[in-house]
């Protein structure tokens, strides 16, 4: 909305609350899976699968987008556009690479027997739960490559830091998650 | 208040910024105005339109399969005509009727009662009655009815596969609904139903998003919360439920997806269909069950609080007193909506769910026979010795007050585990659940309309149409539910396709012969209604004063026919709760007016 009272404006920005209840929204979709998980795992017939090496790496990438992202918010604040396009391109970048590295990461379960057809396992959770993560992940890259093309072309000059922050706080969030996931999956799975 | 309007700087202007100051000269072409509009009003018609013919599509389905259940094994050589293979002979097959009762539960319960209910009056009450232009991201707010049009596209569309749709219950329970050769309405439809249920989620969950955000950001100046009227408040908790209660039916869905089509085992395991072992192994149908409930059981006070919220406002606008017990109401809707979370598993009792974790969903089950009888206590209280306005809204929601009341009393035989045990999946059941959730929220679906119709289109509906239709719908819904309480107490199972050939339950053939006539008449006054409204919105009589009900909230401050931004000039500032009728010798004090000097505090 573009019209905000000034009162108004003493709160939170109505766009970034909306993102924080969506952010408890996805929360409750993960949840839902992960406790689905834990009941299954219970069950007979379960198989529990080892974590290929592509995941680690794929973790430290998008640890380290998340540090490039804040910087590209610090240098929006400081009004130092060059290095607030060069640190979102990088982000892009390393945004790009995580679901790369995520594909790799599934293409070897595959080719180690893990598949979608037949009894129950870790894998077939694995497949639901990554893949979804990294829709969410693509998600953030299109609102990375929107900032990206804002900021390049945009006939506008930018001030508002509200969509940045925005996207900041959804990176930050998918990297949380993929944290969570990843333990999730290295003590349980 | 507009002394204050702000634009941001860096942003591109919206078009709600020039209506504010050029009222009218603003042209907005056909297409932004009514088709793709961001206007939460315009939104809210959309939203309104789309369930009333859903809720045509739906209630029809009824009506045919009760036609089989009143008169079984009768031909009706017009089915044959209009449904061709689906009843040959004029006799409603089994696929057929199955394929019915399912697409009468899903349209009915989210397709009519969650978009077409929470749907419209979130949308146009939310913005007006906290004092904001319009939502907290109107662009989110149209893609929520655009999700929710093609949801709708999708499972219209199922209907017409050569398959039909799906058809093993609105709760599509696999192992039936994961294995497309163990029934035709485990085939295409049942994928028709997931892909259209999915993106009514994000329909759900965008549009929630928007009311959570408008109502705690977007408030006008001295809008408290506790001086909100009850129906935002009933619309907020909804909005909570949806968003936190939906992703988990998504995530549910998702892996029935994949059972479906890639062969996964989440929900299947030692199975043989036809003779053929499938080598599914380790999954789990009761996992389904559990995701499915966890949203299942707050989808029912999703499509209930809505209409709790507005009998709220209009039975206490109508009988021109206070709401009694406002911050009970509030405590009693926080309390709903925390319990709605934690009896799921009231639904599963009969599953082999541990009977002492049953227990612990018996204590929580009934715990919410407190807040709503603190809620019908505080209802009736708000009516007695009031200066009744018998407008059909007003008797819609006292309709809802008597039927809430009815159908509450037997959640308490059906929460018991034990009970249970007799009357799950019987008739009884049936009977619990519309009464207490489908009519109910019907009726307070119904009394939103009447009351505020004006407000949407600037003309009354016709009352003399309106006073039909409430009491042949309220005496018919009795008739209809009533004698199903006989039946499942009887032990008579529900979704069965003819029970004559049992001796115990042939006695209830006239019976089910009465409710199959009763539910085609209400249905045709259903039919009558619809008429009013269309007829109403072109040809009704025209309203001229701006506050037409002599209410008190922000919503009768604006212009009858309110443009986008809803009030021409400031946004009125609030001084009072919504609630002062017959104070201090006054009929009633909108919020607008500042609290008087020697006025007695309420």
């Amino acid at each position: 909305m573009d019209i905000v009272s000034n009162q108004q404006q003493k709160r939170i920005h109505p766009h970034k609350f909306i993102l924080w209840v969506a952010i408890a929204s996805i929360v409750m979709m993960f949840a839902g899976l992960t406790s689905a998980f834990i009941v299954k795992s219970n069950l007979p017939g379960w198989k529990n699968i080892e974590l290929p090496k592509w995941f680690g790496y794929s973790t430290a990438v998008i640890v380290l987008s998340s540090l490039t992202m804040q910087m590209a918010l610090r240098s929006f604040h400081q009004r130092e556009m060059r290095q607030y396009r060069r640190l979102i391109a990088v982000t892009f970048l390393l945004g790009v690479a995580f679901v790369v590295l995520q594909s790799l990461g599934f293409r070897s379960l595959w080719y180690q027997n893990i598949r979608f057809s037949g009894s129950a396992g870790g894998g077939q959770f694995l497949y639901v739960i990554f893949g979804l993560h990294a829709l969410h992940v693509v998600g953030g890259i299109i609102a990375l490559l929107v900032l990206f093309f804002k900021a390049f072309f945009g006939k506008v000059k930018l001030y508002s830091a509200i969509p940045v922050e925005v996207a900041a706080t959804y990176w930050h969030f998918v990297d949380l998650l993929w944290i969570y996931l990843v333990v999730f999956f290295m003590l349980i799975g | 208040m507009s002394d204050t309007i702000h634009i941001h700087p860096g942003q591109v202007g919206h078009e709600v910024a020039h209506d504010d100051h050029h009222h009218g000269h603003h042209e907005q072409s056909f297409v932004t105005k009514y088709i793709f509009s961001q206007d939460h009003k315009t939104i809210g018609k959309q939203f309104l339109v789309t369930g009333i013919i859903w809720a045509i599509v739906g209630g029809l389905f009824s009506v045919l399969f009760r036609l089989q259940l009143g008169f079984p094994g009768q031909t009706f050589p017009i089915l044959e005509t209009v449904f061709g293979k689906w009843a040959e002979g004029g006799v409603i097959k089994a696929e057929f009727y199955y394929a019915l009762i399912t697409m009468h539960g899903t349209v009915l319960v989210f397709f009519v009662l969650t978009a077409g209910l929470s749907g419209t009056f979130a949308n146009l009450l939310i913005p007006l009655q906290v004092g904001a232009r319009d939502m907290a991201s109107p662009f989110l707010n149209m893609l929520s009815y655009w999700f929710f049009f093609l949801a709708s596209i999708v499972m219209i569309s199922s209907l017409f596969l050569h398959t039909g749709p799906a058809a093993g219950g609105w709760t599509v329970y696999p192992p039936l609904s994961a294995l497309g050769q163990a029934s035709i309405g485990s085939r295409l439809g049942m994928d028709f139903w997931i892909v259209s249920m999915a993106l009514f989620v994000v329909s759900a969950l965008l549009g929630g998003l928007n009311y959570i955000a408008t109502i705690l950001n977007m408030r006008t100046k001295g809008m408290s919360m506790t001086r909100l009227p009850l129906t935002i408040w009933a619309l907020f908790f909804t909005a909570v439920l949806g968003v936190l209660s939906f992703p988990v039916l998504f995530s549910g869905l998702i892996l029935l997806l994949f059972d479906r089509n890639l062969g996964t085992s989440f929900y299947l395991s030692d199975i043989v269909v036809n003779g053929e072992i499938l080598n599914n192994e380790g999954g789990s149908a009761i996992l389904f069950q559990h995701l499915f409930w966890f949203l299942g059981h707050p989808e029912v006070y999703i499509i209930l609080l809505p209409a709790m919220g507005m009998v709220s406002e209009i039975l206490s606008v109508n009988s021109r007193k206070p709401i009694f017990g406002y911050m009970a109401m509030l405590g009693s809707l926080f309390a709903i909506a925390i319990l709605a979370f934690l009896v799921w598993a009231h639904h599963m009792f009969v599953t082999g769910l541990n009977p002492f974790l049953g227990s612990i969903f018996v204590l929580l089950t009934l715990l919410i026979a407190v807040p709503s009888a603190i809620k019908v206590f505080n209802w009736l209280t708000t009516l007695w010795r009031g200066n009744i306005r018998l407008t059909p809204a007003t008797l819609f929601a006292i309709g809802f007050v008597s039927l809430f009341i009815s159908g509450g009393l037997t959640g308490i035989f059906l929460g018991n585990s034990t009970i249970d045990i007799h009357l799950h999946d019987t008739m009884f059941v049936v009977a619990h659940f519309h009464i207490v959730m489908g009519v109910a929220s019907m009726f307070g679906m119904f009394a939103g309309i009447y009351h505020w119709f004006p407000k949407m289109f600037g003309r009354y509906l016709n009352s003399t149409l309106g006073y039909i239709h409430f009491w042949v719908t309220i005496v018919g819904a009795y008739l209809i539910f009533w004698p199903m309480h006989y039946e499942g107490l009887a032990g008579m199972p529900r979704r069965y396709l003819d029970k004559s050939s049992w001796a115990s339950f042939s006695q209830f053939g006239d019976l089910d012969k009465m409710i199959t006539i009763v539910s085609i008449i209400v249905f045709a006054v259903q039919l009558m209604f619809v008429f009013n409204f269309f007829y109403s919105i072109f040809k009704g009589r025209k309203v001229t004063s701006t506050n037409p009900w002599g209410a008190n909230t922000l919503e009768w401050t604006t212009p009858i026919n309110p443009g986008h931004g809803n009030w021409e000039g400031e946004i009125p500032e609030v001084h009072r709760w919504a609630y002062d009728y017959g104070k201090d010798g006054r009929e009633f004090i909108p919020q607008t007016e500042p609290v008087g000097a020697n006025e007695s505090k309420h």
